[in-house]
């Protein structure tokens, strides 16, 4: 059996199948019955070295909600980071005083970082471009929960497949559960080389589209993600493609019964406010699942479930 | 057809060494990144360096000879990450009494610049790590703290370099 106690989660590659599984476990029971007192006198250090609403707050809630206290900051500003001290430091004194730490920090590896720094667990809310990983047990609890199974299902990932660190980390973890991938991206944005060639050795079945009306009707699951404006150099090219990754509601006539469209939020405009009202919306279940995601976390890693 | 001189008429290339490591076959260009990141030159030992050497298998090739010093186990993976034709001879009263090829670490400590400029080992003082991975025939580098996956040719910047 998986055994949680005191580990950092830093990366969904750190974590096993089985890994996975037990964490979803718990997150079931938790959503189920909520545990009010499994972290009673436990501290969280909720270290945000830059801005996140959702994440941070998600945390915090999950921490609260089974009775354990957080202290902590939601900027780097009024942090010692801004006199030059360095993270290692930094988290070795806070995991002094906490029991636990959830973490965000513009720098890819900074988590990996900390949680060489101090033996208190670190939970990695996001570094840079790099990892998310409660973001992407969240995104499979969803998806067991909205199509009762995690294997064999048939997943679009759409938008922006490059930049997008969670449709890296939700490709890499899939991997797992024998999944059909389809990627939906303006050839410019599309999943990255060296992520296929992971899934080609792990014989994951994918293909590459580049409009979702062409495999709308085939999955089980589509993922939106945002195009960022940004990531394009030239505006024109922007342009070109931002109207093209819209989901609207009259898309979604001939689509699979059990479709559910997923989110990681915020979304901009490429979910029409039409399409919350359809049976097919998840995304604001999918938010809320994350809560319970870093409850059965947050419980695991003190040594609190088993 | 040009004729070869006879051996004993042929001008040295460099000076045969008495106790050392000559370092052979290091791919053109890297001899002097070499000697910066093991910080040859500041030790007082005479080093000689050969550059664009001929060589039967790599065409051209890069050669140092280190005098009165032996490469450690380190510093030899070391030498390997930035050339991993490289042949190591440990010489000891004029001859060759260990020759052996470099071999790459599974983990390579310190030596590589990650260059993703938006890793925290680019921010803040800290020994990289890199995670050895052979596809087919490429060396891949993942960076342990970024996660980012670099191909050997991609790694632009050594240590001291």
């Amino acid at each position: 059996m998986p055994n949680f106690k005191s580990r950092s989660i830093i990366s969904i590659t750190d974590l096993s199948k089985s890994d996975i599984l037990h964490v979803l476990k718990y997150a079931e029971e938790i959503k189920k019955k909520p545990q009010l007192d499994l972290l009673k006198n436990k501290i969280m250090a909720s270290c945000f070295f830059e801005p996140s609403t959702r994440t941070r707050l998600s945390f915090e809630t999950a921490m609260e909600k089974l009775g354990g206290q957080v202290m902590g900051f939601s900027q780097a500003g009024v942090t010692s980071a801004k006199k030059g001290e360095s993270t290692y430091d930094a988290m070795k004194i806070i995991g002094q005083y906490a029991d636990v730490i959830a973490m965000r920090h513009p720098l890819e590896g900074a988590a990996r970082r900390a949680s060489e720094a101090t033996n208190k667990p670190v939970l990695n809310g996001g570094d840079g471009a790099n990892q998310h990983p409660t973001q992407t047990l969240l995104d499979l609890f969803t998806m067991k929960e909205c199509q009762k199974k995690l294997s064999n299902l048939s997943i679009a990932l759409i938008g922006d497949l490059k930049y997008g660190r969670t449709v890296h980390s939700l490709a890499e973890a899939l991997t797992h559960f024998n999944a059909r991938l389809y990627f939906v991206a303006p050839e410019n944005l599309q999943m990255p080389s060296h992520i296929c060639d992971h899934l080609k050795k792990q014989k994951i079945k994918f293909s590459f589209h580049d409009k979702i009306e062409h495999i709308i009707n085939k999955v089980d699951i589509a993922y939106m993600t945002r195009i960022q404006k940004e990531r394009f150099g030239d505006p024109i090219e922007y342009e070109k493609v931002k109207d093209i990754y819209v989901l609207t509601a009259e898309m979604l006539d001939k689509t699979k019964p059990n479709l559910k469209i997923m989110h990681p939020l915020p979304r901009v405009n490429e979910i029409a406010t039409d399409v919350d009202n359809t049976k097919y919306a998840y995304y604001f279940e999918q938010a809320e699942n994350g809560l319970y995601v870093r409850q059965a976390l947050l419980g695991l890693v003190l040594g609190k479930l088993k | 057809m040009k004729q070869k001189p006879p051996k004993e008429l042929r001008a040295f290339k460099v000076f045969a060494i008495k106790e050392g490591t000559v370092i052979d076959h290091i791919n053109v260009g890297h001899a002097i990144k070499i000697i910066r990141l093991l910080n040859l030159a500041d030790e007082k030992k005479v080093v000689t360096v050969g550059l664009n050497f001929q060589s039967k298998n790599l065409g051209m090739k890069d050669l140092i000879k280190v005098e009165k010093r032996e490469l450690t186990p380190e510093e030899i993976s070391q030498v390997a990450v930035l050339a991993p034709e490289a042949t190591i001879n440990i010489i000891r009263n004029y001859k060759v009494t260990k020759k052996f090829k470099a071999q790459i670490p599974e983990l390579i400590e310190y030596v590589i610049v990650c260059p993703n400029p938006n890793c925290i080992t680019n921010h803040e003082n800290i020994r990289t790590k890199f995670h050895v991975r052979y596809e087919k025939k490429n060396i891949n580098l993942k960076c342990n703290y970024c996660e980012r996956l670099f191909v050997r040719e991609e790694i632009k910047e050594y240590k001291n370099n």
